[in-house]
């Protein structure tokens, strides 16, 4: 569906107007959405075609830790894993980034240098979001200005839920302002946004206001991501691209713990967004285990036969 | 071209026995037939086996046993004791449900998606339900002490064979009748390995004959004078030799027959679901469906907007071998569907409408036709009035839901219609107003065994599936 | 079929009346009623002109019926084809309402069948009847119709909805229950009906009945003659959705009507023979123009 939206600033200069563009979009029929997937789902994915797959999906990961417990150590663990994933095979390609606490970038801006790997941190009062402005704008300076290159902010769920569009839209422009030249993933939170019809406009609504990317979930709150919910997404940045020429990336987040998740992800970004978003640039998994089962999987191809846990590092 | 290309995924044959000949299925055991003929892989148009072709005393032959099995063992068992056979049988179908399916795909050419998540399980779920009827048939709302018919022809075409033959024999096994049944020419090969499952069930001998052949073989049995119900699906123009065949006689009739849906999308409609539903609508199993989407009706302030999207989803249909877990459109069922196919299509080209496929390659040998729209069509098109039981879609616009209504209804056939809208009280007023026997609103081509299923009109009378669907099968 | 010298009904009757200041007992000359078609709900001629002599039980000339001919019945199609949109959408309720009025104005018209020599128990059972069939019109779609429980996230619902335009030959006896037998239960299904009688003196006496009974036009049409003339023209008009061959004794014209019907995939109903008019007719009347419509649709948040 392309939305014809001309020009979209209009779209954004009053709450009413917002609400009215916002509630103006095609619904989503959660029925049809669910099925779409499932059949996409199904999709057998093998040999050559699963190869390609797996070292893709590695190459979009951003490892992720978010811990009350992490520590400078555990961090410079997980960088290292993330520049070498299989240390018994050199033609493994390194993750997209690494996923840290704002207080534990400095740490991961030492462990990455050189490495070309990127550095995300998620700001803006994690995971509720529920802090003043002013501080969820200081964290983000913060994050940026000890080295994140991407930041992954969240949305005021409650003032979305109320209704509150232009105040949702008007914070993240301010996080987009604070972000500078780091890229803005806007975490919707969809788990708590329960509807798909709240999935597609908080989509639309993060990217009105210059979201580069749009991020499915904390991973704090379950339902996490979902091949629905990232259905409904990569729906969104198609047609916002069609409508805007402006391209978004997707990032679904959390509870994507196998390969097999994996690439129905890959397919259905191929056969809904297109091949374009088949780019660690355009589509990133935020995750941690999946990439020792990517790793597994991957062994399983060279070499034929299963592998087992003790054969991958644990970080 | 994607940079995600899918390698080969095909199923394997190997868990398929096929037997190089087949001889007809009566009295519980497999016997000669008067003549053959050969059946073929659609996808690739290799001999499968060698078919018996049921002569008029072959059907003969037939129809005694069935009507012995009656009278002596099925008409008179206890409703709990067939349910329990019937039971059986939807087990049997579920164990073996991946022989059939790549049977099913390998003889008509439908994607192994469709038999291993459609048909297979449907028509376990078919036995299923209706072996649950056997003892409960006073509770059904005939009669207090509802009787069975007797015996029943039963003809089936080949776009569902395996689910056709549940549809039919299901209810009327549940109900107390037997039935000999002819499958579709091209498709014997599921109705056969049927069979075999029928004798690992131990059903009684007679209580399910097979008769294969064309046409001739299905006019010996619809006219046969022992038989006391006829089930037909298939053509409107053979419904109609049938109706007047046994007009005047006690055999009760059902018919399910051709159709021309219209699925109606509102520009308020959730479009992406929409897409889904038109793709379903016409595209599953090849468009070789009766009820089938074939005629897209939609509002003309969405209709650039709707094509646009439309297109872009056929550009991921993937065309090519039926074993493929891949593959989403397989091979078009024979030449002769085929070339009426590119018949029709080529009067949809002569008569103006605009026609559009996917780029798609087509293997050498089979029989292939791409996905395809032709848009610019008015209710005068040809292409807009006959069933053209294949992948190709008629787009017709309108701008008022009466329109719409109008346009729908504008058919000799009523058996199903869509309707596309996030607006309930405009659902329900439309559904009200279509006449067709299944309305799919915000979704398309959906069956459960608990639905009745059938037509208004010329798509043929009575029902299949459901309570409804054991009237057809009881005297009353 | 010649009627004898008349001494009917209508000249008995006499009148005394006072004339230039002399009183002279003359018999009144009774006003005659024309016995004529009933379609759209009016009183045509039929076109064709032609009429045909009805007789009472004892042979004397009573009537020259109107004799349909086939563009009467395309005429009744027409008819019943325009009222079919409303009639099958009033509401339920609306249609047991008008049925019982049907009831109440036959009730009211007891005498006027009497006089044409239908027995007292049967206008009673026709009565009875009606009221029967009026009761049927919001219970129905709930004993055939109801929920599916279809295995996934889909409501799902089954519902009766009439067949279109049907039509019928009545049987010739009993001549009132036959009528009223063969014309409520497609009426009450929100069916229009087209009956082709040949007891024209108590088919337009009701026909009477149902237009003063808030019965819309062309809801049901009356179509007296002969039904071996017009009734394969209804047998084989594609506008016709069903045909009732309940009036049709004679087997070669029923195989024929039953043919031509195939044509068009009509519904046919054949009852079988010596049917007790008086016993409870079931469901199956009704059920014989319905046609069961399931509409499906997804239950998501």
């Amino acid at each position: 569906m392309t939305a014809t939206i001309s020009p979209l600033s209009e779209v954004t200069r009053s709450d009413a107007a917002l609400r009215t563009f916002l509630h103006g979009l095609p619904g989503v029929d959660r029925v049809g959405a669910d099925a779409r997937a499932a059949g996409l789902g199904t999709r057998s994915i093998k040999t050559t075609a699963k190869a390609w797959a797996i070292d893709l999906a590695i190459r979009m990961v951003d490892l992720t830790t978010l811990e009350g417990s992490d520590t400078p150590g555990k961090v410079r663990a997980l960088c290292a894993k993330a520049r070498q994933p299989d240390p018994g095979d050199p033609t493994c390609p390194p993750v997209a980034a690494i996923c840290v606490y704002p207080s534990m970038v400095p740490t991961a801006h030492e462990a990455l240098r050189g490495s070309g790997i990127h550095l995300a941190s998620v700001a803006t009062a994690f995971p509720s979001g529920q802090a003043p402005l002013k501080v969820k704008l200081d964290d983000t300076r913060a994050a940026v200005a000890a080295g994140a290159d991407e930041i992954d902010m969240v949305i005021s769920r409650g003032a979305f839920l109320s209704g509150r569009y232009l105040e949702v839209f008007e914070e993240i422009t301010a996080i987009k302002e604070a972000c500078g030249n780091a890229h803005l993933k806007v975490i919707l939170e969809t788990g708590e946004l329960v509807t798909y019809d709240n999935v597609r406009r908080a989509s639309w609504l993060a990217m009105l206001a210059g979201g580069d990317f749009i991020k499915t979930s904390t991973g704090k709150v379950a339902p996490a991501a979902t091949l629905p919910v990232t259905l409904i997404m990569l729906e969104a940045v198609r047609d916002f691209l069609d409508s805007t020429g402006r391209k978004v990336g997707v990032k679904p987040a959390g509870g994507i713990r196998t390969t097999k998740d994996a690439i129905k992800y890959l397919v259905m970004v191929n056969e809904i967004a297109g091949d374009g978003w088949l780019d660690p640039d355009w589509f990133r998994f935020g995750a941690s285990t999946l990439l020792n089962d990517l790793l597994m999987q991957r062994t399983k191809l060279a070499t034929g036969h299963y592998s087992g846990p003790d054969y991958f590092t644990l970080d | 071209m994607s940079r995600f290309e899918y390698a080969p995924a095909p199923e394997s044959r190997s868990i398929v026995k096929l037997q190089p000949s087949y001889g007809l299925f009566i009295n519980g055991e497999f016997v000669d037939g008067a003549g053959s003929f050969k059946t073929i892989s659609p996808a690739s148009e290799e001999v499968l086996a060698e078919i018996a072709e049921a002569s008029t005393a072959d059907v003969d032959r037939a129809v005694k046993a069935a009507r012995r099995a009656y009278e002596d063992v099925w008409g008179v068992m206890p409703g709990r004791e067939r349910a329990k056979y019937l039971f059986r049988i939807a087990r049997i179908i579920a164990e073996r449900s991946r022989e059939l399916a790549v049977l099913e795909s390998l003889n008509n050419g439908k994607p192994i998606k469709e038999s291993r998540d459609v048909d297979v399980p449907l028509a376990a779920a078919h036995f299923f339900y209706y072996a649950g009827w056997a003892d409960k048939l006073p509770y059904a709302g005939f009669g207090a002490d509802p009787r069975p018919l007797g015996v029943a022809g039963q003809v089936i075409p080949w776009n569902f064979p395996l689910l056709m033959l549940a549809w039919k024999i299901a209810p009327a096994l549940a109900a107390g009748n037997t039935v000999v049944l002819k499958p579709a020419e091209t498709t014997p090969l599921t109705a056969l390995l049927f069979a075999e499952i029928c004798q690992q069930a131990e059903l009684p001998p007679g209580v399910v004959n097979i008769v294969t052949g064309a046409g001739e073989t299905g006019a010996a049995l619809v006219n046969h004078p022992d038989v006391d119900k006829v089930a037909f699906t298939g053509s409107t123009e053979v419904g109609r030799i049938i109706a007047r065949a046994v007009a005047g006689t006690n055999k009760k009739v059902t018919l399910e027959l051709g159709g021309k849906a219209a699925n109606i999308v509102f520009d308020d409609a959730a479009i992406d679901q929409a897409v889904e539903g038109i793709v379903t609508g016409i595209f599953f199993n090849q468009g070789h469906v009766c009820c089938a989407g074939s005629r897209l009706l939609v509002q003309e302030s969405v209709a650039d907007q709707l094509l646009e999207s439309l297109k872009r989803r056929m550009a991921t249909l993937r065309v090519g071998d039926p074993l493929d877990k891949n593959t989403d459109v397989g091979a078009i069922n024979s030449a002769e569907q085929l070339s009426r196919i590119k018949a029709l299509a080529e009067i949809g080209s002569a008569e103006g409408a605009e026609r559009w496929s996917p780029a798609c390659e087509l293997p050498e040998r089979g029989f292939w036709f791409a996905p395809t729209i032709f848009t610019g069509v008015s209710q005068a098109h040809r292409i807009a009035r006959e069933e053209i039981f294949g992948p190709v879609l008629s787009v017709l616009t309108f701008r008022t839901p009466g329109e719409a209504v109008e346009k729908a209804n504008n058919t000799p056939y009523g058996l199903s219609a869509g309707v596309w809208s996030e607006k309930g009280s405009r659902i329900l007023a439309i559904a009200d107003q279509l006449r067709a026997g299944v309305v799919w609103a915000n979704t398309f081509n959906k069956f459960d065994p608990t639905s009745p299923f059938g037509g208004y009109k010329e798509s043929g009378y009575g029902r299949e599936g459901g309570r409804h669907g054991l009237e057809a099968y009881l005297a009353g | 079929m010649p009627a004898k010298k008349k001494e009917s009904a209508d000249s008995v009757a006499s009148a005394t009346r006072v004339t230039a200041g002399a009183t002279v007992t003359a018999p009144r000359l009774a006003v005659r009623k024309t016995y004529k078609l009933f379609i759209g709900g009016a009183f045509p001629r039929s076109e064709s002109g032609r009429t045909y002599v009805v007789a009472d039980s004892k042979g004397h000339f009573v009537a020259n019926a109107a004799q349909a001919s086939r563009k009467d019945a395309r005429d009744a199609v027409l008819a019943a084809r325009a009222a079919f949109g409303k009639w099958s959408g009033a509401t339920a309720y609306n249609k047991g309402q008008v049925i019982y009025r049907v009831a109440e104005m036959l009730e009211s018209r007891r005498d006027e069948f009497a006089a044409l020599e239908v027995p007292a128990s049967e206008v009673d059972e026709a009565i009875d009847r009606l009221v029967w069939y009026a009761g049927w019109t919001d219970k129905l779609a709930q004993v055939v119709g109801g929920a599916n429980p279809v295995a996934g996230p889909y409501f799902n619902i089954s519902s009766p909805e009439p067949s279109g335009v049907i039509a019928v030959v009545a049987p010739a006896t009993p001549t009132l229950l036959g009528l009223v037998s063969v014309i409520a239960p497609a009426m009450a299904t929100g069916n229009t009906v087209i009956v082709i009688t040949d007891a024209p003196r108590v088919a337009i006496t009701l026909a009477e009945v149902l237009a003063t009974s808030d019965v819309p036009g062309g809801v049901v049409n009356i179509l007296t003659g002969s039904a071996a003339e017009v009734a394969p023209w209804l047998a084989s008009h594609s506008d016709v959705n069903g045909l009732d061959l309940t009036g049709v004794a004679d087997a070669k014209l029923a195989l024929e009507l039953e043919q031509a019907a195939a044509e068009t995939l009509k519904r046919v109903r054949r009852p079988a023979a010596g049917l007790d008019w008086t016993a409870d007719p079931g469901l199956a009347p009704m059920t014989a123009y319905l046609e069961t419509k399931t509409v499906w649709h997804p239950k998501g948040m």
